[in-house]
């Protein structure tokens, strides 16, 4: 069968374009297929909203542009949901190039809530180099090991910074990571040596890994990649980034499904034919 | 000397900083907090070296007229402008209306963006041609990645529910769905076998830890002398 | 559905870059080797002045001076040697000759010198990851592993935690290599051969969503913030 060697023998470019075309075709005319909430994503939205309105909450943002579209719609559906509630947040970002990226998101969530003041109801400390090292070193005081915030403020003079000292003024860690260090490391450091509650958002790539984690009860919640984030919000009623490239995500699935299996039945049709 | 003092160096403070994590008094808390300081403040400096070797290889490039270095000078320019202008700009350099924001969001960020983006490219290729179902154990692998791809998306349910709620039997429950099986794999057989890796790799990771503080490996100290 | 092409010079800037990275899909082309350049620059400088403002500044050259400083003005010379936690005084010249140091490593001959600082580097590292490894992924996962395997009024949840326990047994097995695979460690490691195919598979499926999501973030701004095809 002439065709068999064909497809054998296809120039990859042609998987690209059907990729390209399946992605891009639902981003211009959505169909809107409905979404379910699985058990992780409610219990890191049920932990979040147990947490007393007023509370000040450590949200680690470890993310860079090459995770945008997953990390930032679990950050913008996170903030604002602590915003919501009143909620304090204290972000810190541990990856190179994730500051600018995670300073602009939360200013854009910030916009919506005019009566919240930057300094006062959230601050962003930045950027600080060492992984687990800064982990651990803000357990001590985590003004110590942030001493400027994003802005170049020295954190001593920001009004929200005097009633946090570490990780004991806070009563949940919302934590937004892509890769290292991120969920893992704040576990292992912060999670089991601190006992501070957490939660996590993390990519898809990393979420099958921190299921251990979620059963043993290390992790109270989580968020696995953009189909994570577009379940969070549905459930907090909002239509972000997430659920409008679900579909996308839905077809694009399919066609990965699809090459796997046509692909093995090509194989096995050119095998019985060289037989 | 020049190795003996570096082992006897990361020996002492590896286990200044286990035994911090059992002894909570300032006597052992307050040096650890200065070692973290310490450590904390040196990888910054590596990251500065890291950029500045960078320099100095693709420097020797051009000056060798290597093949391809013209794309090197691109290389060139664009770090030593990037930390020009960064260093001008001080330590608000990242706020808005910096010319370091504008690099960031407009060059260093759709371009950071757009390189992960090509994996889905190369994915769905390498589906096709090499994702391979030749023994019992591969095809586990494909089922279950199979059941987690399409259960995970709502298409998946949605092409499967006819089947899967048996719609077509009379008095069968209508709670089956693809993405049940989905959630099961990721409990139960997916949540043992990464824990088992887990545990493991925790092994693994306290064996080499205590390797490196014993000074049994040796191999972050490099060179001939 | 109509294009409302971005008026922002920015925007433009930022999808032709985006364009030249995907040119390589079709072939590796100098546009793109253009752009992979510019950007591994535009990293290693970003990555060199963020270090430098956020950490090397704020962490160490401000209260070291700020210490001499004092020092010089009323506190005297005795306050140099007065370290509290956080503030460390004259002792952060040790983490700032160490850092310094580090630069050896690119000059062949005295290179050495930068082995003390990776020994702090590694020393801290050793230790801290030691601990979090035993504590977060041995003991706590270990004690998550110890539930009942029979769920009173639960058939189902008895099922899945014995298939669980016997998910994580089979599967430890597999990594013991102590003894030749045979026999009834055999049967044990084929088992556990099985789970662990199962969590590759669902780790594949879960990685296919995350690269496409990827793709995806792509082209959301390629149509609606470029294009703005609406």
């Amino acid at each position: 069968m002439p065709w068999i060697s064909k497809l054998d023998t296809l120039d990859r470019r042609w998987l690209f374009l059907v990729m390209g075309l399946l992605v891009a075709g639902p981003l211009i005319f959505p169909a809107g297929l409905p979404l379910k909430v699985s058990p992780p994503v409610r219990s890191f939205h049920d932990t979040i909203e147990k947490v007393p309105n007023g509370s000040t909450v450590f949200m680690p943002c470890d993310y860079d542009p090459g995770a945008r579209p997953e990390m930032v719609p679990m950050t913008k559906t996170a903030f604002r949901h602590l915003l919501s509630k009143d909620c304090k947040v204290v972000v810190t970002v541990l990856w190179n190039a994730g500051p600018g990226l995670v300073e602009a998101t939360l200013n854009e969530v910030a916009r919506e809530f005019p009566n919240k003041t930057y300094g006062v109801d959230w601050v962003n400390l930045g950027y600080k180099a060492g992984d687990d090292a800064v982990m651990v070193l803000m357990g001590q005081g985590i003004k110590n090991a942030f001493p400027r915030d994003y802005r170049g403020n020295p954190t001593s003079t920001i009004p929200l910074m005097n009633n946090v000292r570490d990780y004991s003024s806070f009563p949940l860690m919302v934590n937004i990571s892509a890769g290292f260090p991120g969920t893992k490391e704040w576990v292992q450091q912060v999670q089991s040596r601190f006992h501070l509650p957490m939660v996590s958002g993390c990519t898809a790539v990393s979420a099958p890994e921190y299921y251990p984690y979620l059963q043993s009860g290390q992790l109270q919640g989580l968020l696995g990649g953009m189909a994570g984030a577009a379940e969070y919000e549905l459930v907090r009623g909002e239509k972000g980034l997430a659920t409008k490239g679900m579909d996308a995500q839905s077809l694009a699935h399919m066609f990965v499904a699809f090459c796997i299996v046509f692909g093995n039945i090509v194989q096995r049709l050119k095998r019985r034919e060289a037989a | 000397m020049k190795r003996e003092v570096p082992l006897f160096i990361t020996a002492v403070i590896g286990l200044f900083m286990i035994l911090s994590f059992f002894v909570p008094h300032q006597w052992v808390s307050v040096p650890a907090d200065f070692l973290q300081g310490s450590a904390v403040i040196l990888v910054a400096f590596g990251y500065v070296l890291g950029g500045a070797n960078a320099l100095r290889v693709n420097f020797d490039g051009i000056s060798r007229r290597s093949p391809g270095w013209q794309y090197k000078v691109v290389l060139v320019v664009a770090l030593l402008t990037t930390v020009t202008v960064g260093a001008i700009e001080g330590r608000e350099f990242l706020n808005p209306g910096m010319r370091s924001k504008w690099i960031y969001d407009w060059i260093y960020s759709p371009m950071a963006s757009t390189m992960f983006a090509l994996l889905a490219f190369f994915i769905a290729s390498a589906a096709f041609r090499a994702f391979r179902i030749r023994t019992v154990e591969a095809g586990l692998l494909a089922v279950a990645a199979l059941i987690v791809m399409l259960g995970r998306v709502p298409l998946g349910d949605l092409l499967t529910d006819w089947l899967f709620q048996l719609k077509w039997l009379p008095g069968a429950p209508h709670t089956l769905h693809l993405s049940t099986f989905q959630e099961w794999i990721m409990d139960i057989p997916q949540n043992a076998a990464k824990r088992a890796i887990i545990i493991g790799a925790a092994l693994g990771v306290m064996a080499t830890g205590l390797r490196v503080i014993l000074g049994i490996e040796r191999s972050y100290l490099s060179g001939e002398d | 559905m109509s294009l409302h092409l971005s008026p922002d010079l920015s925007v433009w800037l930022g999808a032709l870059l985006t364009l030249c990275i995907f040119s390589f899909l079709y072939k590796d082309n100098p546009l793109y080797r253009f752009a992979e350049h510019l950007f591994v620059g535009v990293s290693a400088g970003y990555y060199i002045i963020l270090n430098f403002w956020t950490v090397i500044v704020p962490n160490l050259w401000e209260p070291f001076t700020k210490t001499v400083a004092n020092a010089g003005g009323g506190a005297g010379v005795g306050s140099l040697f007065l370290p509290r936690l956080g503030d460390y005084r004259i002792f952060l010249a040790v983490p700032g000759i160490l850092g310094l140091l580090l630069f050896t490593r690119l000059f062949g001959k005295i290179g050495w010198m930068s082995r003390f600082a990776l020994a702090v580097i590694i020393g801290v590292y050793a230790g801290i990851r030691t601990t979090g490894a035993a504590q977060a992924d041995f003991v706590a996962q270990v004690e998550g592993s110890l539930k009942p395997l029979w769920v009173a009024g639960d058939v189902g949840a008895s099922v899945n935690a014995i298939i669980f326990t016997i998910g994580i047994i089979t599967s430890l097995l597999f990594f013991f290599y102590s003894r030749e695979h045979k026999g009834g460690l055999g049967v044990a490691s084929k088992l556990g051969i099985s789970f662990l195919m199962v969590s590759f598979g669902a780790g594949y499926g879960y990685t296919v969503m995350s690269r496409i999501s990827l793709l995806i973030g792509r082209f959301q701004f390629l149509i609606e913030d470029w294009l703005g095809l609406r």
